[in-house]
């Protein structure tokens, strides 16, 4: 019993034999007493008109109508007798002894024989029963249930009908028990063939293919036999998994070539600051630069670290609590207020275009840092370029979204590019030589993606259009407003 | 927000009469450098190395400011506080914490610490905010004007005067002085000026704070020849008379 559908096949076998065998019972016992039933109907029939015979015409009306019936084909027992118990008419040749003392229905069925039967013919009774009907074994016998009466004249009248019926019904019942016991037995067997042999053999080359999986062989996927069934829509649920996971894991391997670039780079630095330092002998004020060089160059790894972190910390879900109603208009102002004296040092005109009010569904302190990295970026990127430099922050809102945008007169991004600019660690070849992380525009796309908006780059001609989508809030009683 | 990178210890600390310190953190390194640096400015410090030992001592001792690491062996730092707090002792308590995500901070300030650092943290960062979080201060929150040398500050009809002539500053320079001023001879970290006059938590990374102090220092400075609002190397300003 090593399988599941070796147990479940012989658990199912015992639980139906056992609901069958009942069910045959219960029927066998309940159509059984229905024909017996049936049987004294018209027994009690039978004696009801021989009564109305007597009283007619007396013992020789009853003897007449008794011998005439008796002749019919497929009579009933009919017997009448002599206060001596001397048969006078009837039908019953012989009779199982004790039969006519007591009055009223028989207790038990009782064997009997007819007149004209062939000798030593004897027709099989139900073992067990035997012993009860009769007393000599080659006597043919049948079995018969029947009702006796005293007339007034101390007359004994008997009125019976053969119990072959339902013996016979009862046989039929016994043969279809066994046939569909034997075919069931077969069922099972076929159920464990198909179920065993075929179905678990599915299963077992599912967890195969899953060890050989699980053991390295990531590239590997769970047959799928095409048929559409359970085990295929398993299978090919599984294996989605498997290429979410592959997907994930290569994602995963960039992000760490990328962390290990970025990071090598500045730790590389790090460490050669250090070592020349060590190489020649300085004075106190040189060592200090060299020191002051060594801090300002971790404290930016660690910035590089923090949004990293942060970055995964996003995209994996923030904790729901940290969202409520934020007034974008607020955000948008405080940052272009921050920015503003910053973007003037370097010449740049800080605009804030900001009438509108928005409330959207987030968290302050993360749209805020989203917004202060795009705008410290167009700044960067703006400070650079000839003629007037300007970066405005501007906020418009619908019904739909609000659309809080950065507009910079910077080099922009070329179209291609634009995609790959929001990708950690990207930073375009044309400002690799700007200082940064190359994390703000992914921290940006983050902080949208978690707010169940959008980032979006554009080309604003001259310069980049950078815009954080959020979807508006829809007030309850503004809805309600509506029509439709 | 981390340091700038040069500065001498002693510079940093105002204080003559030095603070009653409680660190309390796991790791020995973290734990030492922290007590021997808090001892170089003046401060006396007491060292707990489990969340334990840590409460039974902050229970106990009458602390000026708590440090207390957010992982602790075998009490949590937050239950520390918290439990310090339901036991009614009030003494300030900065929290250091490797987590530094927002959810973080608010479920650190939400425990019952009052101010909350990240790690890695510059020294300067944790001493200013420290020495700012020392109860001895004194609450200035209910004083209305504030005065530093012949710069004066009124809190409710918002007019600033700097040798009794009035300087007019924008809504945001007012409160930045403001802040500067309530802890005037106190080191103020650009950080610290970014969370209390911005509101906001983050690292600002470039010099947006700088300038903003640069030209709050020209509108109260012009024309006079003492300097008031200082700025300390390597951590921050300070407002302070002469």
């Amino acid at each position: 019993m090593k399988t599941t559908a070796a147990r479940l096949s012989a658990l199912y076998l015992l639980l139906f034999a056992g609901c069958a065998i009942l069910l045959v019972f219960y029927m066998t016992s309940l159509s059984g007493r229905m024909l017996v039933g049936q049987i004294q109907d018209t027994i009690n029939e039978e004696m009801a008109g021989l009564g109305r015979a007597y009283q007619r015409g007396g013992l020789a009306s009853l003897v007449r109508v008794i011998e005439m019936r008796s002749r019919q084909p497929g009579a009933n027992l009919y017997l009448i007798t002599d206060p001596q118990g001397r048969i006078l008419a009837g039908n019953v040749q012989s009779l199982q002894p004790g039969v006519l003392d007591k009055l009223g229905w028989t207790e038990r069925p009782f064997g009997y024989q007819r007149y004209g039967e062939a000798e030593g013919e004897r027709r099989a009774t139900r073992y067990g029963e035997e012993a009860t009907v009769d007393a000599d074994p080659t006597q043919p016998v049948h079995l018969a249930t029947a009702v006796v009466l005293r007339l007034p004249n101390q007359m004994i009248v008997m009125v019976g009908r053969d119990l072959g019926e339902p013996e016979r019904f009862r046989q039929v019942v016994q043969r279809a028990l066994i046939v569909t016991l034997g075919i069931m037995g077969l069922g099972a067997l076929l159920i464990w063939f198909f179920v065993g042999r075929t179905a678990l053999r599915r299963i077992d080359r599912i967890s195969e293919a899953s060890r050989r999986i699980m053991g390295g062989d990531l590239s590997g996927r769970l047959p799928v036999e095409g048929s559409g069934d359970e085990f295929d829509r398993l299978s090919e649920n599984l294996n989605e998994m498997l290429a979410r996971i592959a997907a994930l894991n290569e994602g995963l391997k960039q992000v760490s070539d990328n962390i290990a670039h970025d990071l090598k780079t500045p730790l590389t630095r790090l460490r050669n600051k250090a070592e020349s330092a060590l190489g020649t002998p300085k004075d106190t004020a040189e060592y200090r630069e060299v020191l002051e060089g060594t801090i300002a160059e971790s404290d930016q790894l660690i910035r590089t670290f923090n949004a990293i972190l942060m970055i995964s910390r996003l995209e994996a879900g923030y904790s729901a609590e940290a969202m409520v109603d934020v007034d974008l208009t607020a955000i948008a102002r405080d940052v272009a207020e921050l920015y503003e004296p910053a973007a003037e040092e370097v010449g740049v005109v800080l605009e804030s275009a900001v009438d509108v009010a928005a409330t959207v569904h987030g968290n302050r302190e993360l749209i805020g840092q989203a917004l202060s990295n795009i705008v410290d970026n167009a700044i960067k990127y703006s400070a650079d370029t000839d003629g007037e430099s300007r970066v405005v922050v501007s906020l418009t809102a619908d019904d739909a979204e609000a659309r809080l945008s950065v507009r910079d007169t910077g080099p922009g991004i070329p179209e291609d590019d634009r995609a790959r600019a929001t990708e950690r660690f990207v930073r375009l070849e044309k400002s690799r030589s700007q200082p940064g992380s190359g994390l703000g525009l992914s921290l940006a796309k983050a902080v949208m993606g978690f707010h169940h908006g959008r980032l979006e780059l554009a080309d604003a001609e001259p310069g980049l259009l950078v815009s954080m989508i959020f979807p508006m809030i829809r007030k309850p009683d503004e809805t309600a407003d509506r029509p439709g | 927000m981390l340091s700038d990178s040069s500065f001498q210890r002693s510079d940093l600390s105002s204080y003559t009469s030095g603070m009653k310190i409680l660190v309390i953190e796991d790791d020995r390194e973290a734990a030492d450098y922290l007590e021997k640096a808090l001892n170089e400015v003046g401060h006396t410090v007491h060292v707990a190395r489990d969340g334990e030992s840590g409460f039974v001592l902050a229970d106990n001792g009458d602390y000026d400011v708590m440090v207390v690491d957010r992982m602790l062996p075998k009490r949590d730092g937050l239950s520390v506080v918290a439990g310090l707090r339901s036991r009614g002792n009030d003494t300030p308590v900065l929290i250091l914490s490797a987590l530094g995500q927002v959810d973080d901070r608010v479920t650190g300030l939400r425990a019952g610490g009052d101010d909350y650092l990240t790690k890695p943290y510059a020294f300067s960062e944790l001493l200013a905010r420290v020495e700012v979080l020392n109860r001895r201060s004194g609450n200035k929150e209910v004083e209305t004007t504030y005065r530093v040398g012949d710069l004066e500050l009124d809190r409710l009809s918002h007019v600033v005067k700097r040798a009794g002539q009035e300087v007019t500053l924008q809504p945001r320079e007012f409160r930045l002085l403001e802040y500067l001023m309530r802890h005037a001879g106190q080191v103020v970290t650009r950080t610290m000026l970014l969370e209390n006059v911005w509101d906001y938590h983050f690292d600002p990374q470039t010099n947006v704070i700088d300038v903003h102090v640069s030209r709050l220092r020209s509108k109260i400075e012009k024309g006079f020849d003492t300097p008031v609002l200082h700025t300390v190397r390597g951590a921050g300003y300070m407002l302070k008379a002469g």
